[in-house]
């Protein structure tokens, strides 16, 4: 999962402090791993230095000064690209989607447009695959199968995620 | 004749249709389906149960007629038809599959692939003879003096596809053809289905809810509330 993208999508919602993003990012995708402080840090000074965050306030503290990070207009084209593009279709995408489809509901984007297109892309993959099987020996055709039946397992997650859109979208706004 | 509508150059698709709604009572089943096929190709009708794929074949098939909207196959509207016009077409040019109880339990296998064949006037011998190289090409040659009753679901569907193709139609429709069979099954009818329409060029409109059966078409269409991808991708992000 891009963590640089996801908190560029959280920040969209409305400037914030590093520690809040974090707050944010593990209530929302963090359940088995949370961010350690020094990986928003660093990410966030890697945004900033491509121009994707400004800094647009710091506010002195007890402790270390608090930044308080905008994004910047490259930092929503940024965003909108990458929820525009599919994953490539490889097992155990659903982390990544997942974000996607939560950060699309977030920003008021079209969360069914990001499944569509994913749903096309597993497609074509698997069309390659079920062409290749039809046309090779026995080995071919398990290998293919086994890949099949993983993207198929992908496509279902997102068919019923597809269908509980509406149902997300109320959870995802009041959390 | 030649597509006035679109401006666009290039033949007219084989079969096509726009703006399409079907409401039954007060349950919308279409809301503004389009949908296009062109000879030779497979396109797989995907979404989920209630979203109107059902309806949507019905209506390209000529079966349902939409409360609004135009089907056009191979330059002729269908709604512009009689009853009589729309009944030989779909004898003469189309082919169908559906998921089962399509064969007649009375008539063996053979006679089952015949039955089109003999209703649009063949002698039944050069019917039979066509049906038996059908089921040879299905793999399903010892099925043809049985019942559908005394063979399994597998074999009754290569059965059926064969039946479906014998009149060598310009289109198929395949409505869920795998759903009731196992995954190695299903996977056989689908090889099979495919290499035959690909051999005579024939389309085939393919509803599927299986990602895997829609992996053996060229190209996909989603289906939801009613409404076809084109019209639900267009400028969404």
């Amino acid at each position: 999962m891009s963590i640089g993208h996801t908190l560029l999508g959280l920040l969209e919602a409305g400037p914030s402090h590093g520690y809040d993003l974090k707050r944010e990012f593990d209530a929302r995708f963090g359940q088995d791993r949370p961010l350690h402080y020094g990986q928003v840090y660093s990410t966030m000074a890697r945004l900033l230095k491509h121009g994707l965050v400004e800094v647009e306030g710091v506010e002195p503290g007890e402790g270390p000064e608090r930044k308080r990070y905008a994004i910047t207009d490259a930092g929503l084209t940024d965003v909108a690209q990458w929820l525009r593009t599919p994953e490539k279709p490889e097992p155990y995408l659903q982390n990544t989607l997942y974000t996607k489809v939560v950060i699309a509901l977030l920003t008021h984007r079209s969360a069914e447009a990001i499944l569509d297109a994913q749903r096309s892309e597993h497609l074509r993959l698997m069309r390659e695959l079920t062409r290749r099987k039809t046309e090779g020996d026995l080995v071919d055709q398990l290998i293919c199968d086994h890949a099949l039946f993983h993207l198929e397992a992908d496509l279902r997650w997102l068919e019923l995620t597809a269908a509980r859109l509406d149902q997300l979208r109320t959870a995802v706004v009041v959390a | 004749m030649t597509d006035t509508t679109s401006g666009l150059p290039g033949p007219e698709p084989l079969l096509s249709a726009r703006g399409l709604r079907k409401a039954y009572g007060s349950t919308p089943a279409l809301d503004g389906a389009g949908f296009t096929v062109d000879a030779g190709e497979i396109v797989a009708v995907m979404g989920p149960s209630g979203s109107g794929k059902s309806t949507l074949l019905h209506c390209l098939a000529g079966i349902v007629k939409p409360d609004e909207g135009t089907v056009r196959y191979a330059g002729r509207e269908l709604s512009a038809l009689g009853d009589a016009e729309r009944s030989a077409l779909r004898r003469e040019e189309f082919g169908f599959v559906f998921q089962f109880g399509q064969l007649v339990p009375e008539l063996t296998c053979l006679e089952n692939v015949a039955l089109p064949l003999r209703l649009a006037g063949a002698r039944r011998r050069d019917a039979e003879r066509r049906a038996a190289a059908w089921l040879e090409r299905l793999e399903v040659t010892d099925s043809g003096p049985k019942r559908p009753g005394e063979i399994s679901g597998g074999q009754g569907q290569r059965v059926a596809v064969a039946r479906a193709l014998v009149g060598e139609p310009r289109v198929v429709f395949a409505d869920e053809p795998t759903g009731a069979l196992d995954s190695l099954n299903g996977e056989r009818v689908m090889r099979l289905l495919s290499a035959a329409a690909r051999e005579t060029r024939a389309a085939v409109v393919l509803v599927t809810h299986e990602a895997r059966v829609a992996a053996y078409s060229d190209r996909e269409i989603v289906v939801r509330d009613g409404r076809t991808t084109a019209d639900l991708t267009a400028g969404a992000l």
